[in-house]
């Protein structure tokens, strides 16, 4: 058995990544470094209004002044980020208002990412934000949108045709004074989606962003902003994928949620970014801020992610429940392989009185990766009768590999309660033996075994995307047995 | 259809298996009894795949193949099906999905296309009924939080499912109440036929009134010390198996004296 499983690890671990590819696109870029007036110049670049500029640089000074956070359980090397581009752009003279005017190696690289540009292509009512290392090419579906009121375009955009609405909402959930990474992107942010469903509004299509990093050198910093106004509904979905490169590349970039009054926010990650060569070397930095708040009371925010891609991970999607009744969900699945290493998780900070959170965490580690849960469930003196249920589990795949859980609870309220539960586990034999019997391969049994265990949190997905995250999952682990 | 010659089996350098020989035809049905520990479970095991097992000595023909060269997946793809005494748990995973690639698997190795998701059902309906197991069972996780009985007669339905050339059941009476017995014993007496075979392990001569063995074997301390008929059975029942015991010491030692 441990001949055959050496074979199957090996083999898993020298398989390639199906996204690795570089197109040949017409880029502009600014020198690396960072200063202010690169700051400047990004802002300049995009036209912006003045509030954007003191925006940017109140962040940018304040950065100078803070240290990259040390308390997760990840190894990162120095980071220069004076040696980092913090704009490219593929070349183009105005956002594309047909699907002729795009530069046709564009098109090309994002219909070999299975991403339709084309509306009528389309096989399901997915709107898609293309965001090409800088900025967004393409917004599909807008008109459509539209009709109901629903704003669905690039941030760029945003800034310029709904100043009002980024004023007053950018920064809100996410201040730039938050972290590190929160401070640094919003000095230099490029692009990103924005979206506004206005009130009473469920809307109709999956709204998608799929961010593409193709420059080298280059970083990616991208902002989302998502409003659901009172008793809206929206389900979104973000994907990504890297060319291989043999240098790290960082992404640092900020989501950030608004549920107001009955609001329903369903936010889907597969994140997919290169995760380097089986030796280590290369693979995307995914340092990211994602936040939601549920402002109003019986709103509700869901996170789902199933991260498989990326060198490194440092992410924690999270809930304030800060509405009565609001709800707070969590669904995970991180994978690592290789030398990859993940240190995700998430916070819900209770505020409101019977707000209600779920966490359910799947970590799956194979390889000599390093897979962490980190969360906090948080509930404030008035959030009474306030519960949470936490479910962090971990399998391991391979005697390599590890799995931690930092689980953090704080409580000031006595009416409150808080569950937590957490095993970890590895492939049982016996589980692979009894498949075999059945006529299953080894492979195949792992297969099975790895998405019955994540099922509760694939079931979360939107429909398409459950089937692509689990080919991803059986891609990522495909026979890697414990 | 399979061929045991004298073969040994350890585990941990601890000798279980000390010399079986065993011809089963099809067609035929084989109990085999004994105490406990005498190896009846090692012996399914080890014809089944399970790898935690070191051969000694010995051969094992299966249909002309060298079965002990098979990986576990091709013995069961090739017919060999194992009734598990304790039937794995496999969370998140359905029976119906576990069951569609099961099926799909045993098909490709025999070149057919795998059935379609309402060719699959339809097949799944239908041997339901042969073993009267509710119908919500295949929507639930493979064995996750089933009765004992469950279990068992989720085990016969693979069976019926996988419609295996030799089916060892190991134990699948132990644990079971009357009916769940009365409903096992239908399954596989319905399955079987002229060219089929079927090896029942059990402690009990319960189970063979309603499967009649065409052989009941005697294994004790790693051999087969008596091979007799159904009146076997009903003799052991009586007298317990302290006097096979005896007889096989007995005749151990004066093997070896004689050596």
């Amino acid at each position: 058995m441990s001949d055959l499983q050496d074979d199957i690890l090996n083999e898993v671990t020298s398989r390639e990544y199906k996204y690795g590819f570089v197109s040949d696109i017409d880029t502009e870029t600014i020198p690396k470094g960072l200063n202010e007036d690169v700051v400047r110049l990004i802002s300049k670049k995009k036209n912006e209004p003045e509030f954007m500029l003191e925006f940017r640089l109140k962040a940018f000074r304040h950065w100078q002044n803070m240290k990259a956070p040390k308390w997760a359980h990840l190894q990162i090397p120095e980071i220069d980020y004076q040696d980092i581009i913090y704009y490219a752009a593929p070349r183009l003279q105005a956002k594309y208002a047909s699907l002729d005017e795009i530069d046709p190696e564009l098109k090309a690289t994002f219909d070999k990412l299975g991403i339709p540009l084309d509306e009528q292509k389309h096989l399901s009512g997915v709107a898609v934000d293309a965001v090409i290392d800088s900025i967004s090419v393409k917004t599909t579906f807008k008109e459509t949108l539209a009709e109901l009121g629903i704003i669905f375009c690039s941030m760029s955009e945003a800034v310029q045709e709904y100043p009002d609405l980024v004023k007053k909402y950018l920064g809100t959930v996410v201040p730039y004074t938050d972290n590190y990474f929160a401070a640094l992107n919003s000095a230099v942010f490029s692009d990103g989606s924005f979206c506004y469903i206005p009130k009473g509004v469920r809307c109709p299509m999956e709204l998608s962003t799929y961010f593409r990093i193709n420059a080298a050198n280059s970083g990616q910093f991208e902002r989302t902003l998502l409003i659901a106004d009172d008793e809206a509904y929206v389900s979104y979905l973000e994907g990504c994928t890297a060319p291989m490169r043999d240098e790290n590349q960082l992404h640092a970039a900020v989501v950030e949620l608004i549920a107001l009054e009955r609001a329903e926010i369903k936010y889907s990650t597969v994140q997919n970014w290169y995760p380097g060569d089986k030796n280590g070397k290369g693979g995307i930095f995914n340092f990211v801020t994602k936040r939601g708040i549920c402002k109003g009371n019986y709103s509700k925010i869901s996170w789902t992610q199933v991260e498989t891609g990326s060198a490194i991970t440092w992410k924690y999607p999270s809930c304030i429940l800060r509405g009565d009744n609001s709800v707070g969900e969590f669904y995970s699945v991180a994978v690592t392989n290789n030398h990859q290493q993940a240190d995700t998780g998430t916070k819900m900070t209770h505020i409101g009185k019977n707000s209600r959170s779920r966490i359910v965490s799947k970590g799956i580690s194979a390889g000599k990766s390093n897979n962490s849960y980190r969360g906090l469930v948080k509930v404030m003196k008035n959030a009474e009768n306030s519960r949470n249920f936490s479910q962090c589990d971990s399998l391991l795949l391979g005697s390599k590999c590890g799995a931690h859980t930092f689980p953090y609870i704080e409580v000031e309220n006595k009416s409150s309660m808080i569950e937590h539960e957490a095993t970890t586990s590895k492939i049982g034999e016996d589980q692979i033996f009894y498949c075999n019997q059945r006529g299953i391969s080894t492979e195949d049994a792992v297969g099975l075994i790895v998405n019955g265990y994540v099922r509760e949190v694939i079931n979360q997905l939107p429909m398409e995307f459950a089937v692509e995250a689990q080919k991803l999952l059986q891609i990522s682990l495909e026979g890697s047995v414990g | 259809m399979l061929k045991i010659k004298n073969l040994r089996t350890a585990i941990n350098g601890k000798e279980i298996l000390k010399g079986i020989d065993l011809e089963v035809k099809p067609g035929e049905v084989h109990a085999i009894m004994g105490p406990n520990g005498s190896g009846k479970s090692t012996l399914a095991s080890v014809l089944a795949g399970r790898d935690i097992y070191d051969i000694l000595e010995g051969k094992v023909s299966f249909e002309g193949d060298d079965l002990l060269e098979l990986a576990p997946e091709d013995r069961a793809r090739k017919g060999i099906f194992l009734g598990f005494q304790y039937p794995i748990e496999i969370p998140g995973v359905s029976m119906a999905s576990f069951l569609k690639t099961a099926v799909n698997e045993h098909r490709k190795f025999k070149g057919l296309a795998p059935l379609s998701a309402s060719d699959f059902l339809k097949l799944m309906r239908e041997k339901k009924e042969l073993v009267e197991i509710d119908s919500n069972l295949t929507n639930r996780s493979v064995n996750e939080g089933f009765s004992g009985g469950e279990k068992k007669k989720n085990e016969i339905f693979q069976m019926a499912l996988l419609e295996p050339r030799l089916s060892i059941l190991d134990e699948t009476d132990s644990g079971l109440d009357i009916d769940a017995l009365r409903i096992v014993a239908n399954g596989v007496n319905k399955l079987k036929n002229k060219d089929n075979a079927t090896i029942l392990i059990t402690h009990y001569q319960r189970l063979l009134d309603y499967i009649v063995p065409d052989f009941v074997h005697v294994l004790y301390n790693g051999r087969i010390v008596k091979t007799g008929t159904k009146e076997l059975a009903l003799e052991l029942e009586e007298k317990g198996y302290d006097w096979i015991k005896k007889e096989a010491d007995m005749k151990l030692n004066g093997e070896e004296v004689k050596i």
